[in-house]
């Protein structure tokens, strides 16, 4: 289909238009509510110690969930695509549910599991692990919400990249190691760099399921995004001003995810 | 190295691919597996591989049983139809492959792999990346690849299938010459029975999971066991409930002992032979094929009456 050139100039001025009114304009306003009263006080409010904490706290979230899920992403991915065993498609159907249950609902599952009373709850505190309202829950709810990405976007490269060549490695004598690492993970390098950069920002951004699991206790376990949350919801100018930092702290490091994600996007494209 | 399949049987769920077959594959032959598509050809192919596993019966490699054997430890060299490049490789790399797997010294694999490469002409693209290469030389890629390694049996499966005609034929000569200074055991496998009598010295003739008929590419086709193979190896038409090659018919004008008497219908010229299309009283047609010279003397035309002659044929019943 031909689209006339008025049409296309009115296409993008509406996308653009859309994409001002809904994303920059209060993303701008965020920065510009940051930065009114100077650099200098948007740093003091960066770097109170419940800031610090947050980013630290946030960081080690997405540095134990994001290996974590990757790993567990490349594995599952190949018993999809690869494997022989029977019950593939519940496993199928099985890696989507964080996409289709509400994060809360994730939260207050875990809670069933490790709370006081839960399943593995009791065993955990008498041997003094703390896993709900404490950092270790926040790291299990953010694994969990993050986890189908790098299966999500491995699987399809992985089954379109086809077992030809993985069966040409092992007849040239290459053990199933050799095959995986020098021929398998190279072809689907893409796929799991594409993966890694969307469950780190799910990572960085889950407010949802962390919320209901965490102590919401500045200094121990406040994301940044809690922090956000929690510092928006009180009143007062000086809240507001530490919610602003903090949420330019996230989006700063978002778009850092987000150049990283561009760039990769522009290589898959050479790669083509 | 010779291979023996014993009694291989294979199947998909309810489906036989392989229905109990048996074959050797005798020191230093180009064998071709040849039948239509869905015959079982390539099964077997991957079994003697090892890259699927039979459910009954023995590969046996030089008398010494591989079956339990991965595909990495049996020493062999396979070329798959769509060549399977390792794409992110340069061709300089996929060559070097399953030498470097191997721990060689570097230098024994750059002379190695320069020779290869040479050997298959892409010396100039060793550094390019196999999408830069076309089919042709993707091919002639991978072969080099697989013969890097000195297997002990190369197995091709229709290597040549997704190439054009030109590239197609000329690979086959390479093939066919290759093998001549080398000698490696080699089973090539095609659906194609002009490249099968062109390049092989013995072929096995496979139809629904079953090797019909083994035998050179003279025996297979002047001696058919059946009327599968029969019409499986070239044009053959039905005269008194029996297959023929059309080229063994024997137009004439005059009735003769024995011969039946049919109608011209079309008269093609094809450069160095005609071909004679007539209908028979039980109105099927078949075709005659003969030389310009043949056709020439008799000065058929459609509607002409003819009387067609088959040969007293005494057909081999050879065992398989
Ligand atoms: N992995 C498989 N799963 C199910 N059916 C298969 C598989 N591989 C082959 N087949 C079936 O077995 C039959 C023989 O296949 P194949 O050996 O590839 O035939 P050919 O190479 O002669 O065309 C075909 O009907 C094919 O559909
Ligand atoms: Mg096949």
């Amino acid at each position: 289909m031909r689209v006339s050139r008025r049409a296309t100039l009115s296409l993008r001025t509406v996308a653009i238009g859309y994409l001002v009114v809904l994303l920059l304009v209060p993303l701008g306003l965020v920065f510009y509510r940051t930065f009114e009263h100077g650099f200098g006080y948007a740093w003091s409010w960066m770097t109170t110690p419940a800031a610090i904490s947050a980013l630290w706290l946030t960081l080690v979230i997405a540095a134990i969930a994001v290996p974590l899920n990757t790993i567990f992403g490349i594995i599952c991915s190949y018993v999809l695509v690869r494997g022989r065993v029977r019950g593939r498609a519940i496993l199928d159907s099985l890696i989507d549910l964080p996409f289709v249950v509400s994060p809360v609902i994730v939260g207050l599952a875990l809670i069933l599991v490790y709370g006081e009373g839960g399943w593995f709850g009791n065993w955990f505190i008498s041997h003094g692990i703390p896993i709900i309202y404490a950092p270790a829950g926040m790291v299990i709810a953010t694994v969990f919400v993050s986890l189908p990405f790098v299966v999500r976007e491995v699987a399809p490269v992985l089954r379109a990249a086809g077992e030809e060549q993985e069966e040409a490695a092992a007849t040239l004598g290459a053990s199933s190691w050799q095959t995986f690492r020098r021929v398998t993970l190279p072809s689907i390098r893409w796929g799991v760099a594409y993966g890694v950069v969307l469950t780190s920002a799910r990572a960085l951004g889950e407010i949802g399921a962390v919320l209901v699991v965490s102590s919401n206790v500045a200094g121990s376990t406040l994301s940044l995004p809690l922090l956000v949350y929690q510092r928006d919801s009180q009143i007062g100018p000086a809240a507001s001003s530490g919610a602003y930092a903090a949420a330019m702290e996230l989006i700063v490091i978002s778009l850092l995810v987000l150049v990283g994600m561009m760039l990769l996007g522009k290589r898959r494209e050479e790669v083509r | 190295m010779r291979i023996d399949v014993l009694d291989v049987g294979k199947r998909f769920g309810e489906f036989v691919a392989l229905d109990d077959v048996s074959l050797e594959v005798a020191e230093g032959s180009l064998t071709a597996l040849l039948g239509p598509s869905g015959s079982g050809k390539s099964t077997l192919l991957r079994i003697i591989a090892g890259l699927e596993a039979p459910d009954s019966g023995e590969i046996q490699l030089d008398g010494a049983d591989v079956t339990p054997a991965r595909p990495q430890d049996r020493g062999i060299g396979f070329v798959f139809q769509h060549y399977a490049p390792f794409n992110h490789m340069s061709v300089r790399e996929n060559v070097a492959f399953g030498l470097r797997i191997r721990k060689r010294p570097k230098a024994e694999v750059k002379a190695k792999v320069d020779e290869l490469l040479a050997l298959v002409g892409l010396t100039a693209w060793s550094g390019q990346r196999p999408a830069q290469l076309s089919g042709g030389q993707r091919q002639r890629m991978a072969l080099a690849r697989a013969l890097a390694v000195d297997p002990r049996v190369l197995l091709l499966d229709e290597p040549f299938g997704a190439l054009d005609a030109n590239v197609r034929a000329e690979l086959r000569l390479w093939l066919r010459r290759l093998h001549d200074e080398q000698h490696v055991t080699t089973v090539l496998v095609t659906h194609d029975q002009e490249e099968a009598m062109e390049v092989s010295d013995t072929i096995a003739v496979m139809h629904e999971g079953n090797i019909e008929q083994v035998g050179s590419p003279q025996q297979v086709y002047d001696h058919p066991v059946n009327d599968f193979v029969m019409g499986f190896l070239g044009p053959a038409v039905r005269m008194e409930g029996e297959l023929v090659r059309p080229h063994d018919l024997r137009l004439s004008l005059e009735p003769e002992n024995g011969a039946t008497e049919a109608v011209v219908t079309r008269v093609v010229h094809l450069g160095f032979e005609v071909r004679v299309e007539v209908e028979l009283p039980d109105k099927t047609q078949a075709r005659a094929q003969m030389t310009r010279a043949q056709a020439r003397e008799l000065e058929l035309g459609p509607g002409d009456t003819v009387y067609v002659q088959a040969p007293h044929k005494e057909r081999e019943k050879v065992k398989v």
